[in-house]
């Protein structure tokens, strides 16, 4: 038994050991080599570099990290603003997103985009990116390109609602699914004008998840999606009973419990006009 | 607080006493003043067995089909029904309650079979030509076997055991008219005092079967072979080792009851034994067993016409296992010490495609890769008065499930998100029997505990359709330890030309597991009505009674019969499902030397105990005449037996309680066994 334990101790201090050594050689990983270099915009003196998870920018909601780099350094401080702005054939209008903000990496800047709509032949996506370099501000405009969802499959809506706003609402979360009760999470913006869209606060999104395939089969335990102010994204919970093609049906509500998009599923009535798909 | 009904009403229990009495009349004028001092216990059965091919020699002769599957053997049998789902593999019920309440083994190894809709009870994977006795023993009886509540069925395997016999072999075939089935079967024995071995193989092939009035019943079909080899060497004269391999496939077996069939259905089954004679000073009978076996289930709905959506529904069962047991006698005392222990896998998945084929596949943990983990201790002591004994045993095992893949843990947590992933439990088992023989009667009463935890799919099944009440199930993880407290009579009155043996058993079982409507859950499987999620009741009461009588008419001839009476209750009073209406059998059967001939009717009552909300359907009456004739030849020192019969003479249209979905059996069957013997 003695000896066991001595063989053990003896295990457990050479991983301990090895563990250190590996550890002072080793480099910080780079915050974005699990992203995708969607874009690098090169600049007289200096390049821009869009990254994204995904390997395109598609419609729906899109998280995007930027960074400056000048003469082989990156940087911290030119305090970057941007602006999405769609050129259609008769109109312009932008597309919600956040503030650009420095993530735990002061040299890389993070924030979302909701996209509404692809890009077609005629009709394309342009960020314009404004910044401090050297204590100059900047403008620039950059073509890029917003492909389709996925198998086109619904990640975003775009609706007027029962009383009279436009809003867009996005899915966010789970980027995965999972056979188990997911996190869900959705981006929720009320269009005040072609160029502005604010987040709306304080209004509840029923979930009833479906497979249309399956006679509608649905799940339990799912829950409503509320705004988290910390995250700025309403957080809920849903249930996916297998992998396969679900229609996660939505209903919203405002503060006072009015509905403002969304219908109940019922046999009668088999979907509602708001909702979200996904294939997994 | 429910007020506490009586169980059985007053009429139910006059209606049993008046059956008794009955039977007993119709014996009694025929006592013979022929007594026989009684000094003795052994024709007290505490145990049925079920004869399958011990002595094949011998044996053949009493056998009405010497080559029908396993599962007509255990039809045969006093203690059990069978649930049917087609004419292939068929569940054994005992007391009325099935798989999941019992404990069948195979030499004593623990088995579990890989399909979710029991489509694969563990009767199917062996077959008579490696079986010498089916072992029978109801209720808690049975927890030298493992924990249950309904009893167990040891399927012993045929073994030469260093018997003198030298070479052996013999060629067996027979085939049966309803359904075309072939069944040929061949076995190579050697053995002698240091050493055996047992090779049996046999192969069945059967087509669709036509029920009464010449109806096909579709998806009957089935093919199945078995292998095994049993061998056994000494190491002294005290010591041996023996070894045991099966190999079973059945391929293309069609389930009529149900919506899909099975491609394939494989076990592999081994084990090692060390035997000694003595251990130590005081033990005797030492064995030693670790077993090993595999199993692979797949269900197919290829061949079904209409088949809403196409799914793969493969099902694993891989089990580990050990036991060690001795002996220990004394003057009047006998002791069985036995420690014992499994670890099961049990996983099983579902696919289904899309009728819309851009739309990905959808996939499903049905069996979430639980494993099941049982160390168990049992002892035994049977201890003789003088004309009476005692048997007391006790059986405690650690009884553990974890469900070790994280995509099934998910799926379950959807419904139960604060649930553990392992789950342990004591189970604990008490049985006392006392038997008293007084001049020609004799006595058996026993009382006893036992404890069972949920099987694999009542615990952690995930949306299994069960198409007898068309529902999905939901297994439950945190359901409660089931328990049953059980009392049992057995009265024989026995005389030289005949013998009545009169029977009562009782089991009151707490937290009594069954599927229950949860209407807040949507239903998976297109068409189902509902899901039903496992859950404990408070309790049900299960009681059945049978009387049976066997009268020599003379050295040859001899008549039999049996009458069984069965209800099963839950909390609320209501009808349990699958109990049993009144069943009774009758036989006269004559025996000599060479031949044998008998003619048997068998038939139930109309059941009138049935519940709907378990989608249960009321089942006519039927009687059923059936009849047989073997004859042995020598032939130059070997033996060649010929047997014939015809089963259900009137080609009777009928199905019974535990046929599911009411499938009707098997019409007129005529069918003839041929075998011959090198000896």
């Amino acid at each position: 038994m003695k000896t066991l334990h001595y063989i053990f101790t003896l295990l457990i201090l050479s991983t301990v050991f090895i563990g250190c050594s590996s550890d002072d050689t080793e480099v910080l990983p780079d915050a974005l080599e699990d992203l995708n270099k969607l874009y690098e915009f090169s600049e007289a003196d200096h390049d821009i570099e869009i990254y994204s998870e995904k390997e395109k920018l598609q419609v729906g909601f899109n998280e995007i990290y930027i960074r400056f780099k000048k003469d082989d350094a990156y940087l911290s401080d030119v305090k970057p603003t941007w602006m999405p702005v769609m050129n259609m054939e008769n109109m312009k209008h932008s597309a919600p997103h956040t503030k650009l903000n420095n993530t735990e990496n002061p040299e890389i800047y993070k924030g979302n985009i909701v996209f509404q709509m692809p890009e077609n032949e005629t009709e394309t996506w342009e960020l314009i990116l404004t910044y401090n370099l050297d204590g100059e501000h900047r403008e620039n405009t950059y073509q890029i390109s917003v492909k389709s969802a996925s198998n086109d499959l619904k990640k975003v809506q775009v609706f007027q609602g029962k009383d009279g706003e436009k809003y867009v609402l996005a899915y966010v979360n789970p980027k995965n699914p999972k056979v188990a009760t997911n996190d869900f999470q959705a981006a929720l913006y009320k269009m005040e004008s072609m160029m502005s869209f604010q987040p709306v606060k304080d209004f509840n999104i029923e979930v009833d998840p479906r497979m249309p395939g399956m006679d509608n089969h649905s799940s339990p335990n799912n829950k409503a999606l509320t705004y988290n102010s910390a995250t700025k994204l309403y957080e809920g919970k849903l249930s996916l009973t297998m992998t396969g093609y679900w229609r996660i049906n939505l209903k919203m509500l405002n503060s006072e419990g009015n509905v403002i998009k969304g219908e109940n599923v019922t046999k009668e009535n088999p979907e509602s006009s708001l909702y979200f798909e996904l294939e997994f | 607080m429910k007020t506490i009904k009586p169980v059985f009403s007053f009429k139910e229990i006059l209606t049993g006493c008046f059956c008794y009495v009955f039977l007993a009349c119709i014996f009694t004028p025929q006592l013979k003043a022929q007594e026989k001092p009684a000094d003795s216990l052994d024709f007290v059965k505490l145990n049925e067995v079920v004869l399958i091919s011990a002595n094949k020699k011998l044996n053949h002769n009493k056998q009405q089909k010497p080559l029908s599957s396993l599962d007509e053997f255990l039809e045969s049998s006093q203690n059990i029904n069978m649930v049917k789902r087609g004419a292939y593999a068929w569940e054994p019920n005992m007391n009325n309650m099935s798989s999941e309440r019992l404990v069948v083994t195979i030499d004593g190894m623990q088995i579990f079979g890989a399909c979710t809709d029991k489509m694969d009870p563990i009767t199917s994977y062996v077959d008579v030509s490696n079986l010498a006795e089916a072992s029978v023993e109801s209720g808690q009886k049975g927890n030298a076997f493992g924990n249950t509540i309904g009893g167990s069925i040891d399927l012993k395997l045929d073994k030469s055991n260093f018997r003198p016999t030298g070479w052996t072999s013999a060629i067996e075939s027979s085939f049966e008219t309803n359904n075309n089935l072939r069944v040929f079967g061949g076995e190579a024995n050697y053995s002698n005092d240091q050493f055996y071995f047992n090779f049996d193989a046999i192969y069945r092939k059967a087509n669709n079967y036509k029920a009464g009035d010449n109806k096909e019943v579709n998806y009957s079909q089935f093919e199945k072979y078995n292998f095994s080899l049993n061998t056994g060497y000494k190491l002294s004269n005290n010591q041996s080792l023996n070894a045991t391999l099966i190999y079973d496939r059945a391929n293309d077996v069609g389930y009529p009851a149900l919506s899909m069939d099975v491609s394939l259905a494989r076990a592999v089954i081994a084990s090692l034994s060390y035997n000694q004679d003595t251990l130590g000073a005081v033990f005797s009978n030492w064995e030693s067993k670790v077993y090993y076996n595999d199993i692979k289930h797949v269900m197919d709905d290829t061949k079904r016409p209409d088949v809403a959506m196409h799914m793969d529904m493969p099902g694993w069962s891989e089990t580990f296992g050990f036991y060690s047991k001795a002996n220990l006698n004394k003057t009047n005392q006998k002791f069985l010490f036995k420690v014992d222990g499994f670890y099961n896998k049990s996983l099983a998945e579902m696919t289904m495609y899309p009728n819309d084929s851009e739309q990905p596949a959808m996939f499903m943990l049905t069996w979430p890769d639980v494993r099941t983990a049982n160390l168990g201790i049992y002892g035994e002591d049977f201890i003789y008065f003088n004309t009476a004994s005692l048997k007391l045993s006790t059986r405690l095992a650690y009884h553990s499930n974890t469900v070790a893949d994280n995509f099934g843990l998910n799926s379950l947590k959807i419904f139960y998100p604060e649930m553990e992933k392992t789950n342990t439990r004591l189970l604990k088992s008490f049985s006392a029997t006392y038997l008293k023989r007084f001049s020609d009667l004799s006595f058996s009463g026993g009382l006893s505990y036992g404890e069972r935890a949920p099987s694999v799919s009542e615990g952690y099944g995930f949306y299994l359709f069960n198409s007898f009440d068309n529902h999905d199930y939901i297994g439950n993880p945190n359901l409660n330890t089931e328990r049953s407290a059980e009392a049992n009579l057995t009265v024989t009155y026995r005389k030289p030309a005949y013998e009545i043996t009169a029977e009562a058993k009782y089991f009151h079982i707490y937290n009594y597991i069954i599927g229950m409507p949860e209407p807040s859950l949507s239903t998976m499987t297109m068409g189902a009505d509902g899901v039903k999620v496992y859950t404990n009741l408070d309790y049900a009461r299960l009681f059945n009674t049978s009387i049976s009588g066997k009268y020599n008419l003379s050295k040859s001839f001899n008549v039999n019969g049996s009458i069984a009476y069965h209800r099963g209750l839950d909390d609320e009073d209501e009808d349990l499902p699958l109990i049993s209406p009144v069943t009774y059998k009758a036989g006269l059967s004559f025996t000599n030397n060479k031949t044998t001939a008998s003619i048997a009717l068998k038939g139930a009552a109309t059941q009138t105990n049935y519940n709907p909300n378990y989608g249960e359907t009321k089942t006519e009456d039927y009687a059923i005449v059936s009849a047989g004739f073997g004859h042995r030849f020598l032939i130059n020192n070997n033996d060649l037996y010929l047997k014939a019969g015809v089963e259900n003479i009137f080609d009777t249209y009928y199905s019974t309680y535990n046929d599911w979905n009411n499938i009707p059996r098997m019409g007129r069957n005529f069918h003839l066994t041929i075998s011959y013997n090198l000896n």
